[in-house]
């Protein structure tokens, strides 16, 4: 007999833009975990001690963000000594592998209550930092085709038929259910603001987005992979897509995810201790499912892991009201919408990674706290979460709204 | 001791002579591994020493590794290959830690594990000699330089300076060595170089090499270095580029090199030697050592030339038919300073194939390769003309007209009126009978066929044909010049195609059978490229252009026919025909299989999917990749038993260098010894069943799977 696992809270901070010029590149990594965590204890008047552990998704784990900057953020909010803390690494599923754990921990009976979610200020420790065999080593590199994810992305465009106007449709698409999002209020109370130690506001809202958004301002732009395809990497994927001639490359940086700095938090736990620090459960787990997929291609693992989601369940793709599809590049959403017949009234209905910025760790959680918060604007039941990740796997997270 | 001397000098620098009793060169054998050990110890028991010199009293330096054992290698004698080249190169690392100045004297070639002995040398003297070859051409031969030279090249030079020596086997002369950091001074004598070693030596008395000193920063960093790391995850896409992933040894070498910056000297030494073993055990090592060393050394010492007549030169060449193959044998002559009268119907004509001889040298003045003076000297060897009277005094003409009977027949009565009795003519034809062409000449037995390869100044191949009448001393004359202008020669006997035309015919027809099947286009070209092809079939067929295979294949039916033979019609047939129908003759054309926008790069004609594509016609990539590799050493195989072929050297040789068979492999014969017999024969039955019988195993290739036999010339 497993218990069930509830989401009591979903907060984030505003997404950055992850570069020098970006607002949250003077606020350290820690900073934004460790105010996120003294708020989400605020809104829940939580007696830290009672949590069991703190699991935070860290893709970049070096320098700021290294030496498990989970349990030190819970040192820095003032939590329990007695709180423990880890942080893990699922490539952009960081996030949402972390509130899976935690789902799964609950459920499993030998805890009660976690905080899940994730970090990644991509402005203080680029994306790469940790290097890893994967790319770095030669020997690894050859033996399992490694390309960029870009590649990747430009290939599921070929192979699927996707022009350049097809992915800066979408991209434009995302900004404009960002923006509209924003102005309805659809993130206010959980996307909580960045303050300096005086109480200044550093920002409240998510940088990248752009209401103006076009079909000419994005057509603009330079295809970003075009020139490091030509130098080697075009030629990796020829072994397993043989039949593709050549690659076109129409993702740039308008069509892709954005580099942020960010943090998300969700607090998870069983019914028992929700009675007793009065708690409300807003949604439970339903299911949760990570696969592998080509690793070469890498970003085709959202279809297959929602489908072994849905078995789970016990449900079909028409069965979810809302789909919130990581924006990692719009290839990867339109395939996935293709593959699972998911129409797009029902997916990233208040915009995506690509309008407002992909923090690697932290994403998945922002998702599925997107998602709960929508389908308790809407009234609906059911949303699944889902990310392409690096390495060639997918995962895929479903909640229904209580 | 016996490769190694130990001399001592009157200034105590010890000399290190060596000087293999076996053979004309030093080697890394075995014996020389444990003179060197035994010669360390006894320089670290001697403490009345100043220095050390290292020289050879050979021609050459040093030859390098030792590829009678090195071929023989195999997964369980590796271990003992690794242990031995462990214990080679702690010697090597204890005589560069010594404590005294340790000097390389290069006299002589030093290439390969000579190369690498060098390089434990605190300093590197050599004679200022451009026939002097240095490098480490480990790669070519399908191996990785175990001998430190991955770990001291990328110390030395950084790792992407280094990467084209090691990966690419680049050598380079004295003048090169010094400008690019790898030589430390020139000498222009032996004399003056034991005089600059033992100067050095004297002078710098607390020598070291530069990682063994404090501070040492190598050349570009190591890949812990974000600049480093940064460019690191291309690298391997790059390089797979070029090796299409069937090269396992450049492949190796940029491991051990990344691997080898990130640890210490000792430790990266190892990981060099695990690799190195690895690669010594693998069969692509054992398929590119049996052809491009023993195969193409026996090629070289004249193995195809018959016996009993004097080598011989020739003095001025004769070359009918200035166009593209005309244009390029003069060059390829006048290159090696062989006087040439290239002939056309008019001067002009003429001229302009002259023109292609002074764009190529003016190419390799532009890039510092050659003097002026020297471009006008070579230049000037080109004589043209449009009269057949100033072909007197040729000892050679080469015939490269049109591929039409009655016109070759014409030049060839023309020319040989002004020809001495024993002046050999040569057709360069690529299609034609030798034999038939030979029915023009006065003298068949001086008439022989020369088939070059295009572009001439490029490829290094030249396939000899003799004709039923041509007589042996011709062959030995046509072979000697063929080595005079620097070429490789294979000798084959006549046949409608020869060897490689016929050969090759095969790969173009096989792609373009399946494109009729209804197989991608893009997976027939991968595919190619896969398997290690430099093009793939249809791009190829386009360069050729497809008029040219239908007028071949319509002239070969008429052939036939003449025989009262039929011709065997082949599934390419209809494709080209459907093409050529569409007006889509191919490059020169400007459409073909693919179409060519001028400003932009080839693309596949999408013509081709709409009109060949079926669905379910696709193939798994392994039989497309086999196919292109099987049809062509199937074929081979008949020509062998035809006797087309009589040596397994010329077929593995020629097909490598000639038509772009992949170098891993060791070439169309080889292919089938490293399959194993049995297993090629039981593939090419399966091949048969699913994709025609022209996939079906010659008998003479069952007896040989039958009696556990191998393709082999000994």
């Amino acid at each position: 007999m497993t218990t069930d696992a509830f989401i009591y809270d979903a907060i984030r901070t505003p997404r950055g833009r992850g570069k020098a010029s970006g607002a949250l590149h003077e606020v350290k990594p820690i900073t934004l975990l460790s105010d996120l965590l003294k708020t989400l204890q605020q809104r829940n008047s939580l007696d830290t001690e009672a949590v069991d552990d703190i699991v935070m998704g860290c893709v970049s784990a070096v320098g700021d963000q290294g030496a498990d900057i989970a349990k030190i953020a819970a040192m820095t909010a003032g939590w329990g000594d007695d709180v423990g803390g880890v942080t893990l690494n699922r490539f952009c599923a960081s996030g949402l592998e972390a509130v899976n754990q935690a789902a799964a921990r609950v459920r499993s009976g030998w805890e009660q209550l976690l905080v899940a979610g994730g970090v990644e200020s991509m402005s203080r420790v680029p994306m790469g930092s940790d290097g890893g065999a994967m790319a770095m080593d030669p020997e690894t590199s050859l033996d399992t085709g490694f390309m960029p994810q870009g590649i990747g992305a430009d290939l599921i465009a070929t192979l699927e038929g996707y022009c350049r106007e097809d992915v800066d449709t979408f991209a434009m698409h995302s900004h404009r259910k960002a923006a509209a999002a924003w102005d309805r209020g659809a993130y206010r109370g959980w996307v909580i603001p960045v303050q300096d130690r005086n109480g200044i506001t550093v920002l409240d809202t998510d940088e990248l987005v752009r209401p103006d958004a076009s079909l000419e301002t994005l057509g603009g732009l330079k295809p970003s992979f075009a020139a490091i395809g030509e130098m080697g990497f075009d030629g990796v994927a020829r072994e397993k897509y043989h039949w593709v001639e050549k690659i076109h490359h129409v993702h740039s940086p308008g069509n892709s995810s954005g580099i942020v700095d960010g943090a998300a938090a969700l607090l998870i736990g069983n019914e028992t201790i929700a009675k007793a620090f009065d708690l409300t459960p807003r949604a439970r787990f339903i299911a949760a499912a990570v696969v592998g997929s080509d690793p070469t291609i890498m970003l085709t693992g959202p279809a297959p892991a929602a489908r072994k989601a849905l078995k789970i369940a016990g449900l079909k793709a028409e069965d979810i009201d809302l789909y919130e599809v990581n924006e990692a590049f719009a290839s990867v959403v339109m395939r996935f919408q293709r593959e699972l017949q998911v129409p797009d009234e029902k997916v990233n209905v208040n915009g995506g990674s690509i309008a407002m910025g992909h923090p690697l760790g932290a994403t998945g959680a922002m998702i599925l706290a997107a998602a709960l918060n929508e389908l308790e604007a809407r009234g609906q039941r059911r949303a699944m979460a889902t990310l392409c990740v690096g390495g060639g796997m997918g995962i895929a997270t479903i909640i229904e709204r209580l | 001791m016996n490769s190694i001397r130990y001399e001592k000098d009157p200034h105590k620098i010890v000399h290190l002579v060596l000087d293999r009793p076996q053979g004309s060169a030093n080697l890394m054998d075995e014996q020389f591994g444990r003179d060197l050990q035994q010669a360390v110890q006894q320089l670290q028991a001697d403490s009345d020493k100043t220095g050390v010199i290292l020289r050879s009293a050979k021609k050459t330096f040093f030859a390098g590794g030792d590829l009678d054992t090195l071929v023989t290698i195999t997964p369980a004698t590796a271990p003992q290959l690794f242990a031995g080249a462990e214990a080679t190169k702690a010697a090597m690392r204890q005589l560069e830690t010594l404590g005294v100045p340790v000097v390389a004297a290069i006299a002589g070639a030093a290439l390969g594990g000579g190369w690498e002995l060098a390089l434990c040398c605190h300093h590197r003297i050599a004679v200022d000699d451009s026939n002097i070859q240095l490098g480490l051409p480990e790669v070519t031969l399908g191996l990785l330089p175990g001998g430190g030279g991955t770990v001291r090249m990328n110390r030395l030079l950084g790792f992407q300076a280094a990467m084209p020596y090691l990966a690419e086997g680049r050598q380079f002369k004295p003048r090169q060595g010094l400008e690019n950091g790898l030589l430390h001074e020139l000498a222009g004598d032996s004399d003056e170089l034991l005089a600059k070693a033992a100067a050095w030596i004297e002078a710098n008395p607390d020598a070291a090499q530069p990682w063994d000193q404090q501070g040492y920063k190598i050349p570009g960093g190591t890949p812990k270095q974000p600049a480093f790391a940064q460019m690191l995850p291309i690298v391997p896409a790059i390089l797979k580029h070029k090796t299409k992933g069937v090269m396992p040894a450049p492949e190796a070498i940029l491991s051990a090199s990344i691997e080898g910056l990130q640890v210490d000297f000792d430790t990266a030494t190892r990981i060099e030697s695990r690799y190195f073993a690895e690669l010594a055990s693998g069969q692509v090592a054992k398929n590119m050592i049996g052809t491009f060393w023993y195969q193409l050394n026996e090629i070289k010492a004249g193995a195809g030339r018959p016996e009993g007549f004097e080598q011989r030169t020739v003095g001025k060449v004769g070359i009918l038919g200035a166009g593209m193959m005309g244009a390029g044998i003069a060059y390829a002559c006048a290159i090696r300073g062989i006087p040439v009268v290239l002939k056309d119907i008019s001067v002009d004509n003429a001229d302009k194939g002259k023109d292609y001889s002074a764009g190529l040298l003016d190419k390799r003045v532009a890039r510092g390769r050659m003097t002026a003076e020297k471009r006008e000297q070579v230049l000037g060897l080109i004589h043209t003309t449009d009269s057949a009277a100033d072909l007197g005094g040729c000892d050679l003409i080469i015939e490269a007209v049109f591929e039409d009977r009655a016109l070759k027949a014409g030049v060839t009565a023309e020319a040989e009126a002004q020809l001495a009795d024993s002046a050999v003519f040569a057709s360069n034809t690529s299609t034609l009978p030798i034999t038939g062409l030979a029915a023009a000449s006065a003298r068949p037995q001086n008439f022989i066929g020369l088939h070059f390869f295009s572009p001439v100044d490029k490829m290094p191949l030249v396939e000899i044909i003799c004709g039923e009448k041509t007589a042996p001393a011709t062959l030995a004359r046509a072979y000697d010049f063929v080595q005079q202008i620097a070429k490789t020669p294979i000798v084959v006997n006549d046949s409608r195609g020869f060897f490689t035309s016929r050969v090759f015919g095969t790969f173009t027809r096989e792609g373009i059978a399946m494109l009729g099947e209804g197989v991608a286009a893009a997976s027939i070209e991968n595919a190619a490229f896969l398997a290690g092809f430099p093009v793939g079939p249809l791009a190829v067929c386009d360069e050729v252009s497809l008029s040219l295979s239908a007028r071949v294949r319509d002239q070969t039916i008429k052939d036939l026919a003449a025989q009262g033979e039929s011709y065997q019609p082949h599934p390419a047939d209809a494709v080209i025909d459907r093409l050529l129908q569409q007006d889509r003759a191919g490059k020169a054309a400007g459409k073909g299989f693919y179409d060519y926008p001028g400003d932009s790069k080839k693309s596949l004609w999408p013509g081709l999917q709409q009109q060949f594509y079926k669905a379910d016609a696709q193939l798994p990539l392994q039989d497309i990749k086999d196919r292109l590799l099987f049809i062509q050493a199937l074929e081979s195989v008949r020509c062998l038993d035809e006797k087309v072929l009589t040596s397994v050297r010329d077929a593995n040789v020629g097909s490598i260098f000639g038509i772009g068979y992949p170098a891993w492999t060791g070439g169309v014969l080889q292919f089938i010894n490293q399959c194993g017999v049995r297993e090629f024969v039981s593939r090419a039955q399966q091949l048969a069943e699913h994709y025609g019988e022209r996939f079906a195993p010659p008998a003479s290739l069952l007896a040989i799977a039958e009696n556990g036999g191998r393709y082999s010339d000994t």
